[in-house]
């Protein structure tokens, strides 16, 4: 049955991008992924880049981000997808090549191919989702899990002299020159999917003008991880991961943003 | 006849992998075997045909940067030495998983550990028994020579393409560093993006037009009845490469009562061996494995037959003997020989022990 079937096509307001394909979401319901993968295939829609762009996803929930998006894909080991990125654009400069990254993805076991392909500036776009925990393995302490959050590997909190503070890697990767364009988003409700989608599609433009990494970080929730409702996991993020992983552009143009 | 030049062996299989056409070459500084990143770096290779040369920021990445551009079809290369080729085997096993073809060549220097700068066969089994994690096998072709070091990457290319499996050139630190006379091939064009499309459009990730199926790169299934149907297609893929691959030369043992077995550099030392032996009356040959896997198996055991023993000659403490000793049976004596540590030995240490081990023994 084809949608046109069942709703009118005068009625019909909001259908799923061809680039998301029909296999079942693996991400828990109320998890930020979905809607995630959703706008960066509608951005890459709108564009009519399908054939352009190669994406990469390495270990993590969003390992299997290739039965999801329609477009070529690549699987990559835990931490490596920017070192992977960039032998696809050294040899393909002329593609859109994207990471798709979690937290300790990115920002632990691959701090170093982070770091090094954001200094090299390689032409590459990132998208960054941090939520804070291990989602895959079970809900362990992530390099970005906050000061006295509990998880299944910081049971009784985040304890800081032990366990060390949360990496805030999006600050410390517009830093380098090699960056160009590094913002933080969510996507819990209309107007932040709006403001991140009106920023991702900013990041995918900007690789055509090959200045540099460009950057997306979307603070996300883990509502299986933190125990939490999908709402409240809203609610609990907005209230605690705010804060810390503040909104809005930190880097645009090469130029990184003055804090009022 | 192509160019002649005097090259070292670490800058020939540079020079070789620029003419053979390579989109890209990533590598990281690790003695003795930088002068093939130096050699590239120096020669331009993105003037001369386009190809990408990038120091990584440690071996991981470079492997991951082989993967990634393995990944769209292009012809990649990279070469390590023994803890750098430690570093690249949980990319080589995604690699092998995800059947991506590339060419890698290990300098072998002497371990464990930090081991020694000086050269070493002690990486066999890592080499081809595995080396990571999983039941993959890598087609490994040992050189003997510089000439050797050059010609492995055209062919290291042709195999790696046919079976999408990765090609191991397991070398030395003296066939890296030794400078010998060397016939190069004349340039190959790079790929174009239209030959890539027809030559690996079925599988290589390179974008995906709206009417045709996505081409995933993965080495992952959550489902343990694909999975193991998977590994069964690479095992059909090792078996074919086991019919078809196998190469081995042979020396002097049309004659021969005694055999040394050996591969690369030691090959080399166990000619002159054989050279003063004979001087002596005593009838040996060489079989010399140019694939370490597939493994001369069936030559070897035939070989056995006309045989009162044979002499496994490695730098190590005796790795690839486990293979003759599968080769050939359990009525032939097979013993090992080897200097390790980065240390060479010389011909009449390799001529005492066949005397000692196997014709005295």
């Amino acid at each position: 049955m084809d949608i046109k079937d069942i709703v009118k096509e005068e009625n019909l307001v909001y259908t799923k991008t061809k680039l998301m394909t029909d296999n079942i979401l693996s991400y828990c319901p109320g998890c930020g992924h979905g809607t995630a993968h959703r706008i960066i295939m509608e951005v890459v829609d709108e564009l009519g880049m399908q054939e352009d762009t190669i994406g990469v996803a390495p270990v993590g929930c969003s390992v299997l981000a290739y039965e999801f998006m329609n477009i070529d894909m690549i699987q990559a080991a835990h931490g490596r997808a920017p070192a992977v990125a960039t032998g696809v654009k050294r040899t393909m400069p002329e593609k859109f090549v994207f990471t798709y990254q979690g937290d300790g993805d990115l920002a632990a076991i691959g701090t170093a191919e982070t770091i090094h392909a954001c200094n090299r500036g390689e032409n590459i776009t990132i998208f960054f989702i941090n939520n804070g925990i291990y989602g895959m393995t079970g809900g362990q302490m992530a390099p970005t899990t906050l000061p006295g959050m509990r998880t299944s590997t910081s049971p009784y909190g985040r304890d800081l002299p032990s366990m060390g503070n949360p990496l805030k890697i999006t600050e410390l990767i517009a830093q380098l020159p090699g960056t160009y364009f590094v913002t933080r988003h969510a996507v819990h409700t209309p107007a932040a999917v709006r403001k991140a989608k009106r920023a991702i599609r900013k990041a995918i433009e900007l690789q055509k003008e090959n200045k540099g990494v460009t950057f997306v970080e979307i603070v996300s929730n883990c509502n299986s991880g933190w125990k939490m409702a999908p709402v409240k996991s809203n609610e609990w993020m907005v209230e605690n991961m705010f804060p810390y992983y503040p909104m809005g552009d930190i880097k645009v143009d090469g130029e990184l943003v003055e804090k009022k | 006849m192509g160019e002649l030049k005097l090259m070292k062996g670490n800058e020939a299989i540079a020079e070789a992998a620029i003419r053979e056409g390579v989109d890209a070459y990533f590598g990281y500084p690790i003695t003795p075997q930088s002068e093939v990143i130096e050699y590239l770096m120096m020669e331009r290779p993105e003037e001369r045909t386009g190809m990408a040369v990038l120091q990584a920021e440690s071996e991981l990445a470079a492997i991951n940067m082989v993967y990634g551009a393995a990944s769209v079809g292009k012809k990649v290369f990279s070469s390590s030495s023994s803890p750098g080729m430690s570093l690249y085997q949980e990319g080589i096993s995604y690699l092998a998983g995800a059947e991506l073809p590339c060419v890698l060549a290990n300098i072998v220097r002497g371990g464990p550990g930090l081991g020694t700068i000086q050269p070493s066969q002690a990486d066999y089994f890592q080499s081809v028994k595995g080396g990571g994690h999983g039941d993959y096998k890598l087609l490994t072709l040992a050189p003997a020579s510089v000439q050797e070091m050059a010609d492995f990457i055209e062919l290291g290319f042709e195999i790696a393409f046919k079976y999408r499996n990765p090609v191991m050139i397991l070398s030395d630190g003296m066939i890296g560093q030794m400078m010998e006379k060397v016939e190069l091939k004349d340039q190959k064009p790079r790929w174009t993006a239209e030959e890539i499309k027809e030559l690996n459009g079925t599988w290589a990730a390179i974008g995906k037009p709206e009417h045709r199926e996505r081409n995933i790169i993965t080495s992952l299934d959550l489902d343990s009845a694909k999975q193991e149907k998977h590994n069964h297609h690479l095992q059909s893929k090792y078996r074919q490469m086991e019919e078809e691959e196998v190469r081995y030369e042979l020396f002097d043992t049309e004659d021969a009562e005694y055999l040394i077995v050996a591969y690369g550099s030691s090959a080399r030392i166990a000619q002159k061996t054989i050279f003063l032996a004979r001087q002596k009356g005593i009838k040996v040959g060489l079989l010399r494995p140019i694939t370490l896997y597939p493994f001369p198996k069936k030559p070897l055991a035939e070989l056995a037959r006309q045989m009162k023993g044979i002499l496994s000659v490695e730098m190590s403490a005796g790795q690839m003997i486990e293979d003759i000793k599968l080769s050939v049976g359990c009525d032939i004596k097979v013993e090992h020989f080897g200097r390790y540590g980065g240390i060479i030995h010389s011909p009449d240490e390799v001529l005492e022990a066949l005397e000692q081990k196997i014709i005295g023994g």
